[in-house]
């Protein structure tokens, strides 16, 4: 059992939390991930960690409300407890001074791209930040985003804040303004389907976090296979970040929707159970 | 003569083993016939869950146990790799003393309703019976036996929990909770040791629980195995990946003096032929962890399965089997078995062969697939195969198949399961620096004591064996308990 100690709702959908665990909080790295399960009948899903405080030994979690799990721990309070939380799982971020570095994090994928910008900046890069989202109130931990950015860039679908428009319009703008050494992206695969598009058509290196299914999360099932440069890749042993440019998009997107009407039947079920 | 064989003289010199040789003459004895194992009918158990064998009865277990004549010289002990002293548990069972039975499996086996149910009794014990070697009939019928008694200790309310030596206050640790780790955290106990399991699931029994489905392996049984392991004094930790929630030298500076790897084969191998990654593809790992360990079927758990009308499960072994009958159970109208050889080279055992076709599972066999096709969703929806025939024997020792041009013809499937084996699990041997590991990813290791070139780090199992079965983990685990109490003492003789 690990307990919740902290909580911050961001929005209607999106909330922060912060859970009691001290050894991954110690071991955990930018880019690390955990898998976390709820009840004993829970699924098991996996969570990019985003900041960890490793003297107060906690670990904080960005969660958007999506179907059953999501909203479960989404309902929690601090006091209660996830059944289970295993990690830090995957690799971690590759943290190196390679000159100006451009981050692009959409919607509830800015909660792990902070650590990443926080590592980039700290390594003596220059680190230019792209938060995007649909809407003003999706737009999540800007001032921390700023605390360790040189620049950032706010772009909404509908214009509520920042600049309207996607997160491509944002990138474009810096690569056309100055060199960039390397592009980093998290956030939904079709948003970084589009990211890895845009940099490749200016051949700039850039990395990407992805997000899939997974049950067991350290190899055993390959739930969360992705093509990667023509091979089969496991997302949680081999990734969770791989070369963009490599990354078959529509295959992992494909793969992504596998339980989709389940899921939605699913949650519909649960939302009438709670009422 | 070695110590062992001395042991087993002694054991068969016991007046109560006399006493019962003389009751019945041989020649009746061999004249009777193997008992059956009552089971489910078929078009039942293949809509239900519950297990397929049903055990025998008092009186038939005493029957079979009265055809074993008890050699002087018991060959079916060679063929046990953790040389289980059988005469003596089937005579404790001939005699009436089923709870007596059930302590001498304990001796050796801490798994023992584990093992009576999944273990290849028909290559390993029974095959060394002299039964099979010189009467060329069937063996006496050691592992449901086996079963017998240790069910028969289970239900009876008062099991025997093993005695361990005084606690030495000295602390080990075994990584991986499946048959390898428990063998070995058993033993361990035994010694006296502090011992703390390490699972990275959030269920202790690692391919017991996840893999072998219920109606061969009920959950419930692992779990009155594992609190017995509790009851002796052992830890379990749940939800800690070894390497990743904590370094080996974390662990070591908690005090930690010797180290027992037993982390699984955790990669699935997968065809890398074209469309594999379509929806409605999965690996037998995740096809039976949703099922088994994750209750993807039942209304109540949140985790979802797809179901498939028509479902081709790839490869021919256990794994497969029990892949292609959860598939039936869960309402598939085709149930098939793809795989490239013939029923012969196939390595499943032959009673879950037999099973399978008894509840109505296709083999479509000397068949191997080439491409799989789907919708416009991505879900699979047909696959072509290509027929085979068997050419020479490749370095397995069994007929290579070979492709028959111009045989390519499609299926309709709207669910696969890959089946065809599995690569060691990376994490360890990527979190060890200067680990010694084969090029296949397993962990090399001293056969005797099971220690790799790391001191104080054993390893054994799949991690070692690259996909084995579940006594030969335990064996292993036994083994590296051995190696890891000469080791300890060892070094603080020095120190």
């Amino acid at each position: 059992m690990t307990k919740i100690v902290g909580k911050e709702q961001f929005s209607e959908l999106v909330t922060l939390l912060e859970i009691d665990a001290p050894r991954i909080a110690r071991q955990r790295k930018p880019g690390h991930f955990v898998i976390v399960k709820i009840g004993r009948e829970g699924e098991r899903i996996p969570l990019t960690i985003s900041m960890a405080d490793p003297e107060k030994g906690t670990i904080s979690l960005v969660i958007q409300k999506v179907g059953v799990t999501s909203h479960k721990v989404t309902a929690l309070n601090p006091g209660d407890e996830l059944t289970d939380v295993v990690g830090p799982l995957g690799h971690a971020t590759h943290i190196e001074k390679l000159g100006t570095i451009l981050c692009a994090g959409g919607g509830v994928g800015i909660a792990p791209m902070l650590p990443i910008v926080q590592a980039m900046k700290e390594a003596g890069n220059r680190v230019i930040s792209v938060l995007a989202a649909r809407t003003k109130d999706l737009i999540i931990l800007e001032e921390q985003v700023r605390a360790h950015s040189d620049e950032v860039i706010i772009m909404t679908d509908d214009g509520s804040y920042g600049q309207k428009g996607l997160v491509t319009q944002g990138m474009e703008e810096v690569i056309k303004r100055e060199p960039v050494n390397q592009a980093i992206t998290i956030g939904p695969a079709i948003m970084m389907k589009y990211a890895a598009a845009l940099t490749k058509k200016y051949n700039l290196p850039t990395v990407a976090s992805l997000n899939t299914i997974m049950v067991d999360g350290t190899g055993m099932c390959g739930a969360c296979r992705v093509s990667v440069g023509g091979k089969t890749k496991f997302v949680c042993v081999d990734g969770p970040e791989f070369d963009a440019h490599e990354v078959d998009f529509d295959e992992l997107l494909m793969r992504l929707g596998a339980y989709q009407d389940e899921e939605r039947a699913d949650y519909e079920r649960y939302l009438k159970t709670i009422q | 003569m070695t110590d062992f064989a001395t042991y087993l003289k002694e054991e068969r010199d016991q007046e109560w083993r006399e006493e019962l040789r003389k009751q019945i003459k041989n020649k009746e004895r061999t004249s009777f016939e193997r008992v059956k194992m009552p089971e489910q009918k078929p078009d039942i158990r293949n809509r239900n869950n519950l297990e397929v064998n049903q055990g025998l009865t008092e009186e038939q277990a005493v029957k079979e146990a009265q055809r074993c004549i008890d050699c002087p010289n018991p060959t079916c002990i060679t063929g046990c790799p953790v040389n289980i002293n059988i005469p003596k548990f089937v005579k404790k069972i001939e005699g009436g003393d089923f709870l007596g039975a059930a302590k001498v499996l304990k001796e050796t086996n801490g798994l023992p309703a584990v093992c009576g149910r999944v273990c290849p009794q028909e290559v390993q014990c029974e095959s060394q019976c002299f039964y099979t070697q010189k009467l060329k009939k069937p063996a006496v019928a050691i592992g449901n036996l086996e079963r017998f008694a240790a069910d028969y200790e289970r239900n009876s309310g008062s099991i025997s929990i093993p005695e361990t030596d005084k606690p030495n206050g000295i602390k080990v640790a075994v990584i991986g909770s499946g048959p390898g780790g428990l063998a070995a955290a058993g033993d361990l106990a035994k010694y006296g040791y502090d011992v703390t399991v390490f699972e990275a699931l959030h269920e202790i029994g690692g391919v017991l629980k996840y893999g072998i489905p219920e109606f061969r392996l009920p959950n419930e049984i692992v779990d009155v195995e594992i609190e017995i392991l509790r009851k002796m004094g052992v830890k379990f930790i749940k939800n800690f990946v070894v390497g990743k929630t904590a370094s080996l030298e974390d662990l070591k500076d908690e005090g930690f003096q010797a180290f027992f790897v037993a982390s699984g084969a955790g990669l699935p191998r997968f065809m890398n032929i074209p469309g594999e990654n379509y929806v409605g593809i999965f690996s037998s790992n995740e096809y039976l962890t949703r099922m088994n360990l994750m209750g993807a079927a039942k209304e109540e758990y949140d985790t979802p399965v797809l179901k498939g009308r028509n479902v081709a499960v790839i490869g021919g072994g256990n794994t497969a089997m029990d892949s292609v009958r959860t598939a039936k159970r869960l309402g598939a109208d085709r149930a098939m078995i793809i795989y490239r050889r013939s029923l012969q080279e196939m390595p499943a055992r032959v009673e879950e062969i037999h099973h399978a076709q008894e509840e109505g599972i296709e083999f479509l066999n000397l068949t191997n697939p080439l491409e799989y096709f789907a919708d416009n969703k991505g879900r699979v929806n047909r696959m072509r195969v290509q027929k085979m025939e068997l050419g020479e024997p490749d370095s397995s020792g069994r007929r290579r198949p070979v492709p028959l041009e111009g045989s390519e013809y499609d299926i309709d499937v709207d669910l696969v399961v890959v089946s065809v084996g599995v690569s060691p699990n990376p994490l360890i041997p990527e979190a060890v620096k200067g680990l010694d590991v084969t090029k296949w990813g397993t962990i090399n290791v001293d056969p005797e004591s099971m220690m790799s070139n790391i001191p104080g780090l054993f390893a054994g199992g799949d991690i070692v064996r690259g996909g084995a079965t579940v006594i030969l983990a335990m064996g292993d685990g036994r083994k590296a308990a051995a190696g890891m109490h000469k080791y300890i003492k060892h070094s603080i003789q020095k120190n």
